[in-house]
């Protein structure tokens, strides 16, 4: 009974939460903007460096929340891997050796590096850039890992913490750099913004790359004397 | 009314979707799921919204963007947190504080002492 009523009341209360969601999505959506932001930023975009708006707004316009993203990542990273039982890293038995997915690796991961290394050049002018290429590259890595191909950048050590740092420490050195040379926090001089975020671009994938497989390897696994933890 | 506010309107209805999963469900990872899906909610609200009123806009979708990687890693983050959980005490939900006061003792001596 107690439950019934419980689902009721929750499923009233979505209800209005739905409906005060579409009211305001339905105001907003008939209102006129008075600043028209598409034709700002193209209006705009030759001073930024590179040709893709989105590339733009993410690593020269609104690079501050980029900053503080990689920021997060790094933080989400290091505490993956601290809660993490460590020593299973270097367990043979752990690692799946399924000679088909070994097989498909020898394709795969060659092209998935390629397909990388293609989004983050691309993202200076379509589609593409760091975030995309990170992922692929953190997906290639989770193949590897399953295949257990031994990948000891991964143990806690020097690698890892310069893999987990590198893009954060890099795009701040970016920033404090231009502060202290009289422009302001992040704002890059107009002849290098290209080159510094084509830079930048490539430390932000390998350490997203780095995160994300740091995040998926680091969960904790199963001792064989606790059977009801499930697999790994 | 175009398309693009059908997606706002879409966002709206997953994020209440999950709003309802996030506080009936019990289990963790269906929690931490119906989280993730008021989270793809939001996200479609914003760049629905943002086109339906001047066609596509890259500043909301870069802050999308920004979003997506930061809920993989928060997510990410969240499994391995439950699965420690899940590893020292042995339950997939959090128990509620008010059935049984007195917390088990230990939890953690309980199970991983046998083979200390």
């Amino acid at each position: 009974m107690t439950r019934v009523l419980a689902i009721l009341t929750v499923t009233a209360v979505c209800f209005a939460f739905l409906s005060g969601l579409v009211y305001s999505i339905w105001q907003i959506g008939a209102t006129t903007t008075p600043v028209d932001l598409p034709a700002l930023l193209a209006g705009n975009l030759d001073d930024s460096g590179v040709e893709n708006p989105v590339t733009a707004v993410l690593l020269n316009f609104r690079s501050y929340d980029t900053l503080l993203e990689i920021g997060v990542l790094v933080i989400a990273g290091i505490a993956g891997i601290s809660v993490a039982k460590t020593s299973s890293l270097e367990d043979p038995e752990l690692r799946t050796s399924d000679e088909l997915l070994y097989a498909l690796q020898r394709w795969l991961v060659p092209l998935t590096l390629l397909l990388a290394g293609y989004l983050l050049w691309a993202g200076s002018d379509r589609p593409g850039g760091a975030f995309q290429a990170g992922a692929v590259l953190a997906a290639s890595g989770v193949l590897m890992r399953l295949g257990g191909i031994p990948m000891d950048f991964l143990r806690p050590g020097l690698m890892l913490r310069l893999g987990l740092s590198l893009g954060f420490s890099v795009f701040l050195l970016v920033a404090v750099a231009s502060a202290l040379s009289g422009s302001r926090f992040l704002a890059y001089p107009p002849e290098m913004a290209r080159t510094l975020i084509v830079a930048i671009e490539t430390v932000l994938t390998l350490s997203i790359a780095m995160v994300l497989l740091a995040l998926f390897v680091s969960a904790p696994i199963n001792n064989a004397e606790e059977p009801e933890e499930g697999g790994s | 009314m175009t398309p693009f506010l059908l997606y706002a309107l879409a966002g709206a209805a997953l994020c209440s979707i999950g709003l309802f999963g996030f506080i009936l469900i019990s289990h963790l990872l269906r929690k931490l799921l119906a989280f993730n899906l008021m989270g793809s909610g939001v996200f479609l609200v914003m760049v629905g919204l943002a086109q339906h009123r001047s066609g596509p806009d890259p500043v909301p979708q870069a802050l999308v963007l920004t979003g997506i990687v930061v809920a993989i890693a928060a997510t990410a983050l969240a499994v391995v947190l439950i699965r420690r959980y899940y590893h020292l005490s042995g339950k997939t939900s959090l128990e509620d504080p008010a059935q049984n006061p007195p917390p088990a003792p230990g939890p953690r001596q309980a199970r991983e002492a046998p083979h200390e």
